[in-house]
């Protein structure tokens, strides 16, 4: 009657999606939005209008992934002063806030 | 006589901010940046206490500030661009001007009449009247793409009414002269290095220097000498050494320089580096706390302060210059972004963002003293800078 398959797939994708959207708590994510703003911000801006570092306002960042974002985030970029944050955040943080700066943060 | 008192009974009640003014030297008065509240505090340094509050700033995340010649107006240079003129005795914005999309900071002319600002975006420096803020000046930097030029950095003053930035996208040092202000003569100096990200200038206008991020070592231009063109200095430094990730970008505003020694942050590397001035050659590196951002002697020299990057700008440490050993490590809270030294050195004003307050610390005792509520504070400035070349 069930093809389990498709219930093997179902659940994978639920467990996917459960990962993309696991949140950080609110008290987390309240620390997160402070770390953007005046960490980040002391090289991309405050209000993340850029500085040394690039802008990171949505429409900048609208031809980037959240993966690719969630990458440059622990990883960091070499050749540039953009440096890796996987010492401070976990992926799933690292992935918040990507998901954040792509909807765009209230300044 | 009685015509004086006439007109003025009637000219009163329209000079209400004239009468709120305040009737003081401003000597021992300073200001300190808001950043998030785009506002700024009007400090009396003796009193310890807040004059004024000055809001409408704009975003003042790394806002610098210099004075004017009398010391009775400061000019902010705020994030956005914007240019702001601010009366201390008043406590007034006296006039704003948003001058580029972004900004890095900005330099007062030797004679007092210029100020120049130095942008990101789109990259350049502009000048500036210091009495009206009209534009005498635009400076446009190297194209980098059809839209934009090279970021422009560590800009300053120096004597013979010039000012000297860098070029981070482009490597390289300009020398602007502005003898005559509708006619600015630039050097360029081109190869200099790999992204320099700031620089400073010594107290007596001689030495520049730009700290590389891209690279190793720091390009040197000899102002008394320009025709030797840029020569680099320290560049064994670091060589084969793993660096590590610098969360915040050092800043080598300001010079700390102790008998024949200067100190400067290291880049990637938890330590200050020693230098002796002249033969510029390295005379010792101190292992410190963290990625070291401000580097700042105590005006006598005989104390070095350091504050520190994320993760680790909690603390502040101080080192004796003659032993270069730590001889205090403080932990006024997180965020410690900035520290002034009152223009004697017997005490220094630390900026503590997450606590919202500046705390002060005796330099003699190395013992905090007092603290003064300021809403996220960054920059501290105080007038002293009025009388000082590179401030």
């Amino acid at each position: 009657m069930f093809d389990i398959r498709l219930i093997t797939a179902g659940i994978c994708c639920a467990l996917i999606s459960l990962n993309l959207y696991a949140a950080p708590d609110i008290e987390r994510q309240v620390e997160l939005t402070h770390l953007l703003k005046h960490d980040c911000g002391s090289c991309h801006g405050m209000r993340l209008e850029g500085g040394l570092g690039p802008a990171l306002k949505p429409e900048r960042l609208a031809s980037y992934s959240v993966e690719a974002l969630t990458t440059t985030i622990l990883h960091g970029r070499t050749g540039t002063p953009m440096p890796p944050w996987s010492p401070f955040l976990s992926e799933q943080e690292a992935q918040w806030v990507a998901a954040l700066l792509k909807r765009g943060v209230a300044p | 006589m009685k015509l004086l008192l006439l007109s003025l009974l009637i000219l009163l009640p329209f000079s209400q901010a004239v009468a709120e003014c305040l009737t003081r030297g401003t000597g021992d008065l300073g200001i300190i940046i808001e950043r998030a509240a785009g506002s700024l505090k009007v400090i009396d340094r003796s009193a310890k206490r807040e004059l004024f509050q000055v809001k409408g700033l704009g975003d003042l995340s790394h806002a610098s500030a210099v004075y004017s010649r009398d010391a009775r107006y400061a000019y902010i240079f705020g994030r956005d661009g914007g240019l702001s003129k601010v009366d201390l005795l008043c406590g007034l914005l006296v006039k704003r001007v948003v001058q580029g999309g972004n900004s890095i900071g900005g330099a007062i002319s030797q004679d007092g009449q210029l100020i120049a600002v130095s942008n990101y975006e789109p990259g350049g420096v502009k000048i500036f009247s210091a009495e009206t803020l009209d534009l005498v000046a635009d400076i446009p930097a190297t194209p980098i793409s059809s839209k934009k030029g090279s970021k422009t950095v560590g800009l300053v003053d120096a004597t013979d009414q010039k000012f000297v930035f860098s070029l981070f996208d482009t490597g390289e040092i300009w020398v602007v002269n502005m003898l005559t202000p509708s006619k600015p003569v630039i050097k360029k100096y081109t190869n200099i290095g790999k992204q320099p990200y700031d620089a400073l200038i010594s107290p007596d206008g001689r030495w520049y220097i730009s700290g590389l991020f891209g690279e190793d070592g720091l390009a040197m231009l000899d102002l008394w000498h320009p025709e030797k063109g840029v020569r680099r200095i320290m560049d064994h430094y670091g060589k084969g050494k793993q660096k590590l990730p610098v969360y915040k970008m050092p800043h080598l505003e300001g010079w700390a320089m102790a008998g024949k020694n200067a100190f400067l942050p290291a880049v990637g590397h938890h330590e200050v580096l020693v230098v002796e001035q002249d033969s510029w050659q390295e005379q010792g590196r101190i292992k410190v706390h963290g990625q070291p951002v401000f580097v700042i002697a105590r005006p006598d020299g005989r104390q070095v302060w350091v504050n520190f990057a994320f993760p680790n700008n909690d603390v502040i440490q101080v080192i004796d210059t003659e032993s270069l050993t730590i001889i205090k490590t403080l932990k006024p809270g997180k965020g410690a972004l900035h520290m002034e030294f009152s223009p004697r050195g017997e005490e220094v004003w630390i900026s503590v963002r997450d606590r919202d307050q500046v705390q002060i610390y005796d330099t003699r005792t190395l013992e905090q003293t007092g603290s003064l509520p300021v809403d996220k504070p960054s920059g501290i400035f105080f007038t002293s800078r009025a009388h000082q070349l590179g401030l």
